[in-house]
């Protein structure tokens, strides 16, 4: 703890920590007064006298129940469920399988395999999505989950690569060399003894690739073009937003919901996902 | 006929030549301990017969086979490491029974076999614990039952007792010898501890440099070390080391050098006769340095200045200054000598060792 | 009676014939070839093939549902002399700039705060990472609600204090507008900054500053001489990936302002996606997408460069 009187615990501790975890966490308590707040509360100018931003006292779920039922909103959740774990199922199995590889054995051009790699995670999803989008169109993956699920893997499996080879490289060669003694193949010692001992970093990075996967937007935007196709941020986007009028109770409320199954599994895994950001930056 | 034939073995590492012409038959059943300082070749060597490193050039034969290309999982070899390897993930009893899994063996022969090891180290009572959950030593005696279950040709231990604490290693030691006399395997055992050396081998092989110095009984490098580096790398306290000048006296040869000269006995004239007038190297170890009293050849008698007493209880070593060199004397516990004492300390004829000081083999 | 004599069954009598595939995988060579194959395979068909189809698009003036034909560099010269592109470039540069700025100062300010220990710091921290788990659109929906120009709460709350008179245009407001980008990228950064920064903090070995105290060094001292040198490696890995990935920032924009007012807030993705989606004209938004590559490869190398020295030491 800092020395000293109380006071400059206050000044230089709590008053700053509490300034930014407000800022910080302002915006969701924002986001959640806004999706039960009665639309004749919600459009009150700012300066209007009887305005109480912070709070409502006639919460309601119409916004919610509309979102749910005029739009196609929990289409657009399956979608993105759908795409996410299939997507990160394929990196992490790409991941581990590289990953292992490129921290484990020796084999000419392994040191400029994993550059490469390195290399590609650097390259951003905005510098080719115009190419791509005629690729796709090309392979007739245009307007389908599986435009995405293929293209996701390119900014996860790096990530992931990285992030599991920081993890094999702690287990102890030894391990592998006795099991190999004990009369397993090098296939069979990653498969029995490597792989569950670097299960937290699987974890970590299957975690993080879902978090990802929820999170982009450019390719879900360009590749996919009808309402039913789109996933959550593309649809919140482009479908809640009729002419030029936000209607944004239920933009809000999509916004929360969109953001629960994300806040869901990062509250069972808190852990596992801070390790993982940690892993990737640590190296 | 499980013995192991390793000729004109080498290895070499980008540009370091790790292994040079090593050359060694090890019989069936015989125990044979790899000793030398670290980066001497030992561990690199044990893990070419292993299978954990190419050969550069040279043969490996295990029983009647040349391993050079077999794969370790097929050369039917066991291997204790020094950090245990112990599965973390696995039980106790799952960790034994792995190789036995990965070469398919029927679920009841698996099971009797672990548990017949767990018998000899008596580990039955953590067969279902985790490694985590086990203490050094009793993690130790998971690796050798490891090693035990698979029934091999050829144990190989890499250093297995550095990483125990000064009593579990003695202990570990002892079971070590115990099941080696219970179960007679071949064993291959590698370490940079001489005592262990002395204590475990059949026979000791001291290597330096990538180079074999000796090979023999424990006994033998103790009694008649080929060469300076193991008769100072043998034996603790190690082996004092004097230069001395070698020439003729009136009754034979005298060895001496400033503030210190004995009379070359009789026996080891002949040996010497040719150096006469050059250096040589005298080896005397602490525990043939004694206290002169009237029993001893006023020739092998000289003076020394006590420097530092440690006492041991079992033994007194004494740091002593003689001329101008440093040695260390091993007497008996009931001399009371102190600080700056000047003592009187003879030599017996038979307990020299000379070496030449080029090639430091012994004279 | 050793009990090698006992048991008869040898585990096998000569080394076991193994099959080629068992063979061919045990060699490291072979094995490395097969693990990385799938990664190889769609790395190279997702990221090296748009990548040569994103500089033949951008030599070409292909536009939807007509091919283009091979026109040279001509794309990137009409792009020198377009003042949007070069409002563009300078917006990119200053908004990776002043975020990155403020995020590595803010965010080592909260990873000092949140080192110390306090009751209800395993939730702080994990609340803290919100920002930056929760999709960025939908968060940055929040912002654009809370910047409305007829319903801000900040507005609200400012003229409640007594600071504004009149309502703030954040979003509307040319001057404003890439100020108002740039705090919603630095509140969703800050928390990426803090908690990687806060992992390197904690492997610092706390004897360090304990001797430079005990030698009489203040508290800044301490953190100049002793702790700051020894995050280096940490920090410039963290600011690396943040620098990609704002300079490439697409989402934030498009969803509060889409490059506007009058072009004060377009970046290169932004931009990019107006020419290339938008209008059609794909061959100039390749190019405006590749231009952004040099910028990039200059930033990595000399990060990497310096990532390298730092190691070394």
């Amino acid at each position: 703890m800092i020395e000293g009187a109380k006071w400059r615990r206050w000044v230089y501790f709590y008053i700053p920590l509490g300034a930014f975890v407000l800022w910080l966490l302002f915006p969701f308590y924002w986001m959640l007064v806004t999706s039960v707040r009665p639309d004749r509360e919600l459009y009150r100018p700012w300066m209007a006298p009887n305005y109480t931003p912070f709070w409502t006292a006639h919460p309601t779920l119409e916004h919610i129940t509309d979102l749910l039922t005029e739009t196609l909103f929990i289409r657009w959740m399956a979608n993105t469920l759908f795409i996410a774990g299939v997507a990160t199922l394929i990196s992490l199995f790409c991941g581990i399988l590289a990953g292992y590889a490129l921290s484990r054995l020796k084999f000419p051009f392994g040191g400029a395999l994993g550059t490469g790699i390195f290399i590609t995670y650097l390259v951003p999803q905005t510098l080719l999505f115009i190419p791509l989008a005629n690729i796709i169109r090309n392979f007739r993956l245009g307007d389908t989950p599986w435009a995405l699920i293929l293209t996701y893997p390119t900014f996860l499996i790096p990530f992931c690569t990285w992030l599991l080879m920081g993890y094999f490289k702690a287990i102890p060669r030894e391990l592998e060399e006795c099991a190999r003694i004990d009369g397993a193949t090098r296939w069979k010692a990653m498969l029995y003894i490597i792989i569950p001992i670097a299960v937290p970093g699987i974890l970590s990075a299957g975690i993080f690739a879902f978090t990802l996967s929820w999170n982009e937007f450019i390719y879900a935007l360009v590749f996919l073009s009808s309402a039913e196709q789109k996933t959550v941020s593309v649809g919140v986007t482009s479908e809640l937003v009729r002419g030029d009028v936000f209607y944004w109770g239920q933009l809000m409320a999509g916004a929360l919901l969109g953001s629960v199954p994300v806040a869901f599994i990062y509250s069972f895994f808190v852990e596992y996902y801070v390790a993982g950001l940690t892993g990737s930056v640590k190296g | 006929m499980a013995r192991v034939v390793i000729r004109n073995l080498n290895k070499t590492f980008n540009n370091v030549h790790a292994v040079k012409g090593v050359n060694l038959e090890i019989r069936d059943r015989e125990f044979v301990v790899l000793v030398g300082p670290s980066g001497c070749g030992k561990t690199t060597t044990l893990r070419m017969v292993a299978g954990l490193e190419t050969i550069t050039s040279g043969e490996i034969l295990i029983g009647e086979t040349v391993v050079n290309d077999l794969p370790p999982m097929d050369r039917d070899i066991a291997m204790v490491f020094q950090n245990y390897a112990l599965y973390p993930h696995m039980s106790v009893y799952d960790n034994m029974a792995f190789g036995l899994k990965m070469r398919r063996f029927a679920r009841s022969d698996i099971d009797r076999r672990v548990r017949e090891a767990a018998d000899i180290l008596g580990i039955e009572d953590y067969l279902a614990r985790k490694p985590r959950h086990l203490s050094g030593g009793q993690r130790q005696r998971v690796a050798l039952g490891r090693a035990i279950v698979r029934h091999p040709q050829v144990f190989l231990f890499d250093e297995p007792l550095s990483n125990l604490d000064a009593m579990l290693r003695v202990q570990m030691r002892v079971e070590i010898k115990r099941i080696h006399d219970r179960l007679g395997t071949t064993a291959i055992y590698v370490t940079h501890d001489q005592v262990e050396a002395m204590t475990l081998g059949d026979r000791v092989v001291v290597m330096k440099d990538g180079v074999v110095q000796q090979v023999g009984k424990p006994l033998d490098l103790y009694n008649k070390p080929t060469n300076r580096f193991v008769a100072g790398f043998i034996g603790s306290p190690a082996m004092n080391f004097a230069t001395v000048r070698v020439h003729r006296a009136d009754s034979g040869l005298r060895a001496d050098n400033v503030g210190f000269g004995i009379d070359v006995p009789a026996e080891i004239g002949p040996r010497l006769r040719p150096y006469a007038g050059r250096d040589v190297t005298i080896g005397i170890r602490p525990e043939d340095l004694q206290i002169a009293n009237g029993n001893h050849l006023p020739g092998l008698c000289f003076d020394a200045v006590v420097e530092v007493v440690e006492c041991l209880g079992a033994e007194t070593l004494l740091d002593v200054l003689v001329g101008g060199q440093m040695m260390v004397a091993a007497v008996e516990p009931t001399v009371g000598a102190k600080r700056g004492d000047k003592l009187r300390l003879a030599l017996r004829p038979e307990r020299l060792h000379f070496f030449d000081t080029a090639s430091e083999a012994a004279i | 009676m050793a009990l090698s004599d006992v048991i008869t069954q040898r585990a096998f009598a000569r080394a076991p014939q193994r099959g080629v595939t068992t063979r061919l995988l045990e060699d490291e060579r072979w094995l490395a070839t097969v693990l990385l194959l799938p990664t190889v395979i769609l790395l190279g068909v997702f990221i090296a093939y748009p990548f040569v189809e994103g500089v033949l698009l951008a030599v070409t003036d292909s536009r939807v549902g007509v091919p283009g034909t091979f026109v040279g560099l001509q794309n990137f010269e009409a792009l020198l002399d377009d003042s949007i592109f070069r409002t563009a470039v300078w917006n990119t540069f200053v908004y990776t700039a002043v975020a990155t700025a403020f995020k590595l100062g803010l965010g080592l300010w909260l990873a000092l705060l949140l080192n110390r220990h306090f009751r209800g710091k395993a939730f702080t921290r994990a609340f803290i990472l919100l920002p930056f788990i929760i999709p960025t659109v939908l968060s940055t929906f929040a912002w654009k609600w809370m910047f409305d120009p007829t319903f801000s709460v900040i507005n609200w709350t400012l003229f409640q204090l007594g600071l504004i008179r009149a309502r703030i245009n954040w979003l509307g407001d040319p001057n404003l507008a890439l100020i108002s980008v740039i705090i919603v990228n630095v509140w969703r950064g800050v928390p990426f900054f803090a908690i990687s920064l806060l992992a390197g903090l904690q492997t610092i070995n706390p004897e360090l500053e304990e001797a430079a105290a005990i030698d009489g060094a203040r508290p800044w001292q301490r953190f100049w001489h002793v702790t700051w040198p020894l995050l280096l490696p940490v920090t410039m890995v963290v600011v690396l990936f943040s620098v990609i990935q704002t300079f490439a920032d697409f989402q934030l924009v498009y969803v509060l302002t889409g490059g506007g007012p009058a072009n004060a807030t377009q970046l290169f993705a932004t931009y990019a996606y107006q020419i290339g989606v938008s209008t059609g004209l794909l061959s100039q938004g390749a190019a405006i997408s590749l231009a952004m590559f040099p910028f990039l490869l200059i930033v990595v190398v000399v990060q990497l460069l310096y990532i390298r020295r730092v190691e070394v030491h």
